[in-house]
């Protein structure tokens, strides 16, 4: 380092990014399978991690995504199959050797150690002489913003802070891929959200490929660049999060992302449904349910517009909106952002825009079409 | 179920510690008021219980005895010996043993065996071992073109002999303790440093050793205490001498001669306050060191 570090030494922090982004690279994954025993924990998984960008791995527990994380940093091996960084194979490397930062779920931060020499510690292990250690430790004290706090120990802080330490020494090591295991789910409700800017921050800051592994579908869809849907081994969806949210590839990702969940009904082929939206015909056929999100539905007075009418069952109160529970034919559905007016034991009609109504066929695979009337959903063909 | 002391309670809680209490108190803290006591009396007749005189006398006595000062010599090489030596192989052992799923059960109670059997049928054993024209060290020593050593008889090796088979017979109690404190460690942390790139050796190095400080430390002290206190093992090795030329003479058999031998308590009673000052003094600077270098 030149003086340009001391020059900036009182003002704000400036990052120095020839320093941090080196050869940040894109993690892939080539027919990947892994198995515990007779357990197939993920089975032929494919995908490629863009570099520079945030993906979360999304999914309910049990879904593969910690083994997910584990593969790519090394701790794990795969059964079958082969994973890249940039053009690299670094499948039968092990962890000290692939050289990636990792941030654990309980941070791991080595409790005999100092702030500092916990973030020195991947450099002394890279034989990094002692005065570019420190200095490069303070570097990153400072990225994180715990500059004030180097010379404790890891128990004296605050779980917000042993996770700002934890950052800072899996990025000591100008990894080329930054992992984060369920990295906010030991903090509280409101640390929670700050950690999670910061990790924003820090992420656009180091301009770091970064993968990010969580089951709270908040975090996933504010944080990330793109979110990677895991259930049962496999790669449900893998898009922007707008996307997931918008444009579901299924039902369990329709169903999993979005509270209170979407509501899903029977598609009926001579209901209003079918008559009153815009289907074209050769879709009609195939398509089995029809979701749609409690926000996404509008009351109405005509009783001509609606597309569903029923008897409010249950409403709640929050601030000003009203959410009910509605009794239709044969379902019951959740709508959100219901006028004030509206009474428990009301029969309400219901209506929604043309776009907000998503279609799945009978395997659950999306049914969408583009205004043209060729077919663009997952499952279209 | 937390309550206020009430006096009631208060007395019944006293009524549960006493049988225990008068057990600590008629063997343990009676005999060491009592030892002390005795350690200042220069004319006593034991059938009469009856002091005569009172004074530093015995002190005087056995810090003029060329003996005493041999026994102490002897106690700290011993310990000096068995401990290190002792922390070392079982830690080697314990991280082993940790290693292997198969069959480890096994081997711990192997391990453990020699703590549980009694001292004198171990060195009983031991004795036939360190035989000069039968014995099993002898014998591999031959293997190697080495003549056969003079275990018990020769007073340069006696020492020695007393050492290995001390350290032997602790191995299990210290492995035990490695066990447990290796599985302590958090295995994320093995995780951390291997994704911060430290290889096995250094993993052991920087996160296995510090974070076993703690049990290294309650070995130690447990160690330094226990092998202060060596006489059983002297005396069913050497059956019942000192060794070869007083080579193993240690502060308790000096103890032992003084009181059941030459029949002077005082001076048996002086040399036990001595061994307690100096197991004092270690532990303090033990716990001094403990306090600065080990994190909990």
């Amino acid at each position: 380092m030149d003086g340009h570090q001391k020059e900036n030494a009182g003002v704000a922090f400036v990052p120095d990014r020839r320093y941090i982004e080196v050869n940040t690279l894109q993690v892939r994954f080539e027919d990947v399978t892994m198995t515990y025993g007779d357990k197939k924990v993920l089975e032929q998984i494919d995908f490629t991690f863009p570099a520079h960008s945030l993906v979360s791995v999304l999914g309910p527990s049990g879904c593969g995504k910690s083994t997910t994380l584990m593969l790519i940093s090394g701790l794990m091996f795969p059964t079958e199959g082969r994973i890249f960084f940039g053009d690299r194979e670094v499948t039968k490397l092990d962890a000290v050797k692939r050289k990636v930062g990792m941030v654990f779920q309980n941070y791991a931060l080595y409790p005999h150690l100092s702030v500092l020499d916990n973030i020195m510690f991947p450099l002394k292990m890279a034989k990094v002489p002692k005065n570019k250690r420190r200095e490069r430790a303070l570097e990153l004290a400072n990225l994180v913003q715990i500059e004030d706090h180097i010379d404790k120990k890891p128990k004296q802080l605050s779980g917000g802070q042993q996770q700002r330490v934890a950052i800072a020494r899996a990025l000591a090591k100008e990894p080329s891929i930054l992992l984060m295991d369920e990295p906010l789910s030991n903090l509280d409700a409101r640390l929670r959200l700050e950690m999670r800017e910061e990790i924003r921050r820090i992420q656009q800051e180091t301009n770091i490929t970064t993968v990010f592994v969580t089951h709270d579908q908040e975090e996933a869809l504010s944080l990330s660049d793109q979110v990677m849907v895991l259930e049962d081994g496999a790669i449900q969806q893998m898009s922007t999060p707008r996307d997931l949210y918008e444009r579901p590839d299924n039902l369990f990702v329709a169903s999993f992302l979005g509270k209170p969940a979407i509501n899903t009904l029977a598609f009926d082929p001579n209901g209003r449904i079918r008559r009153m939206m815009n289907i074209p015909q050769p879709y009609a056929g195939q398509i089995e349910t029809v979701g749609i999100r409690p926000e996404c539905i509008i009351a109405t007075d005509h009783t001509q517009d609606a597309l569903f009418r029923g008897e409010v069952t249950h409403i709640e109160r929050i601030g000003r909106g009203v959410s009910a529970k509605v009794r239709l034919d044969g379902a019951e559905m959740l709508v959100t952002g219901l006028p004030a007016a509206v009474e428990e034991g009301q029969t309400i009609n219901l209506t929604a825009d043309d776009g907000d109504l998503l279609y799945f066929d009978q395997f659950g695979r999306s049914v969408r079409w583009s205004e043209s009337g060729s077919s663009v959903g997952s499952a279209g063909a | 179920m937390i309550q206020n002391p009430t006096l009631k309670s208060t007395m019944k809680a006293w009524l549960y510690i006493l049988p225990m209490m008068l057990i600590i108190f008629t063997f343990n803290l009676y005999p060491i008021v009592k030892s002390f006591a005795m350690s200042f009396y220069t004319d006593y007749n034991f059938y009469d219980d009856v002091v005569h005189a009172y004074g530093l006398g015995n002190f005087a006595t056995i810090l003029q005895d060329s003996d005493f000062y041999l026994a102490i010599k002897n106690t700290f090489v011993f310990v000096l010996g068995v401990v290190p030596i002792s922390i070392a192989l079982s830690l080697g052992i314990a991280l082993l043993l940790n290693q292997i799923k198969f069959l480890s059960g096994f081997f711990r109670t192997v391990y453990f065996l020699p703590f549980v059997t009694s001292t004198v049928a171990i060195s009983l054993v031991w004795n036939w071992l360190y035989h000069r024209n039968y014995g099993l060290m002898n014998y591999f020593l031959g293997l190697f073109g080495i003549e056969p050593v003079l275990w018990i008889t020769d007073p340069d090796y006696s020492m020695l002999a007393l050492v290995i088979m001390a350290v032997w017979k602790g191995l299990g109690f210290n492995i035990i303790l490695f066990l447990v404190g290796l599985n302590n460690i958090n295995e994320t942390y093995y995780k951390a440093a291997k994704v911060d790139g430290a290889s096995g050796i250094r993993r052991f190095w920087n996160i296995t050793l510090p974070l076993l400080g703690p049990t290294v430390f309650l070995v130690s002290v447990l160690g330094v205490i226990n092998s202060f206190k060596v006489f059983d093992e002297v005396y069913a090795l050497f059956q019942a001498k000192p060794g070869p030329a007083k080579s193993t003479l240690t502060i308790v058999y000096y103890l032992y001669e003084k009181f059941y031998t030459e029949y002077q308590y005082g001076i048996a009673a002086a040399a036990g306050v001595v061994l307690f000052v100096i197991i004092f003094a270690v532990t303090l600077i033990q716990f001094a060191y403990n306090r600065k270098f080990v994190h909990y």
